[in-house]
């Protein structure tokens, strides 16, 4: 069965650990093609709820929907058309950057030369290839880890604070690459806290706070002045 | 029919990946497998010094010697493999593997039967040494009771590390969740091989500890892989 990701649905998606309410009854639609920034303060919420569309997390109640079906219909399948960058970035730092990627492209049953190569090159780091991930700075890191996690070129893009430790070059780059992902009809979840970075982006904005969706609209201008009138701050 | 020869096929594929990162990491690192040596070494050391007057031995005191240290030195091993995963959160990203999630679970324990057969390979000659016992005059029996007991050890050890790799306490909470569950098979490994250094080694009896561990071996890894995902996912 292979997945489609034409249109991921959020019903009514709630998750709480123990007493705390992480998210509470979010719905929410996200059609091919479209970056959806998912805006919110620290501990809103939003890193669980991409931890729920990445499967990784269980719904306490309601479900997610990848073209239709559930997660548990679609079985292992559905996570190869998952690609996730969290906030840690799930590399071995004793390990080059080759050999991580080679490893995650076998786990997702890739033949590894040819995606690590272009990986490396997306990356910009032909020439710290055979370097142990932990000689590298936060930013290298960063970039190799949004490779890692696109190298099996997946239709459900979820990254988490994906601009942390980059510079204004390498943000530039990874804006690119993330309009690329969504012309060639990717769904792509963005969550941050940083609006500017969001700004111009993102085609539509999921507001989060205290684990509730408070506003789903387009993007379009005065970003900043929205997010506070619903938020507070910011 | 070929579905699901495919699902087996990608299953072991994975495991064998991850067991091969595992060892790949340890053989740039040798980080696990030094502590682990140098802690089962200085274990039986002090068992030597406390138990050892003029050359006389306890009776029956090496089997139970040789199967605290592997069991203390173990838990050591166990612990330093899931703080690995837990560095960067790479356990979440072997979990959006497009496999069957027990294969990962699989491949951690080939990885932990590897590095505590290592440890013992160093232990059975110390132990005969220090105190005299004669664990190769029955070269067969002894593997068979050492290969069978770790696998039991190491297959419960493997799924209460990865439970608790995301656990606070997780240093304090796996040696008492895990002991309890595997005395069963120390006092069956102990009792094998106490077996065989009987004056007139016991065959028989070797057989049927072995036989009870093995039984072990096979409720311990259903489970094992049967609550696996589950407990994996938040």
């Amino acid at each position: 069965m292979t997945p489609s990701f034409d249109v991921v649905t959020l019903d009514r998606v709630s998750r709480h650990f123990g007493r705390r309410r992480a998210l509470s009854a979010v719905t929410l639609t996200a059609r091919g093609g479209e970056i959806i920034g998912l805006l919110g303060p620290n501990g809103a919420g939003k890193s669980t709820l991409i931890g729920v569309l990445a499967t990784l997390v269980a719904p306490t109640s309601g479900e997610v929907l990848y073209g239709g079906q559930s997660a548990r219909r679609l079985g292992p399948a559905l996570r190869r058309q998952i690609g996730l960058l969290a906030h840690e970035l799930h590399l071995y730092p004793e390990l080059s950057a080759r050999e991580n990627l080679a490893f995650f492209a076998g786990l997702h049953g890739l033949d590894a030369r040819p995606a690590v190569d272009a990986a490396i090159e997306h990356a910009g780091l032909a020439d710290r290839a055979g370097d142990p991930v932990s000689s590298f700075s936060r930013g290298m890191r960063q970039r190799l880890a949004l490779e890692r996690a696109l190298l099996h070129q997946p239709e459900l893009v979820l990254l988490d604070e994906p601009f942390t430790g980059l510079d204004d070059e390498s943000v530039g780059l990874v804006r690119d690459r993330l309009r690329v992902l969504a012309a060639s009809g990717c769904v792509v979840f963005v969550a941050t806290h940083d609006l500017d970075l969001a700004d111009g982006l993102v085609g539509r904005v999921a507001l989060i706070r205290s684990g509730k969706l408070i506003s789903d609209e387009p993007a379009g201008s005065g970003l900043r002045r929205r997010y506070r009138a619903l938020i507070g701050h910011g | 029919m070929d579905k699901q020869l495919e699902v087996t096929s990608n299953f072991f594929v994975v495991a064998l990946l991850v067991l091969r990162k595992d060892v790949a990491i340890e053989v740039k690192s040798l980080e696990i497998i030094s502590t682990t040596l140098f802690f089962a070494v200085s274990s039986v050391l002090v068992f030597a010094f406390a138990l050892v007057r003029e050359g006389s031995v306890v009776a029956d005191a090496a089997a139970g010697i040789l199967w605290i240290a592997i069991a203390f030195a173990g838990t050591l091993a166990l612990g330093r493999t899931f703080e690995r995963e837990r560095y960067a959160d790479t356990l979440r990203a072997l979990l959006l593997a497009p496999a069957p999630r027990a294969a990962i679970y699989v491949g951690k324990l080939l990885g932990m039967v590897l590095l505590i057969t290592g440890a013992e390979l160093l232990l059975v000659p110390l132990v005969a040494l220090l105190f005299s016992a004669p664990f190769f005059a029955r070269p067969l029996f002894l593997a068979g009771l050492l290969v069978t007991g770790t696998i039991g050890f190491a297959a419960v050890g493997t799924l209460f590390a990865a439970m608790l790799v995301r656990s606070r306490t997780r240093d304090i909470m796996l040696p008492i969740l895990l002991y309890p569950i595997t005395v069963p098979v120390i006092i069956a490994g102990v009792r094998g091989t106490a077996a065989l250094l009987a004056d007139k080694p016991d065959d028989a009896a070797a057989l049927m500890w072995m036989a009870v561990l093995s039984m072990f071996d096979v409720v311990f890894i259903t489970l094992s892989l049967w609550t696996f995902e589950p407990l994996m996912t938040e």
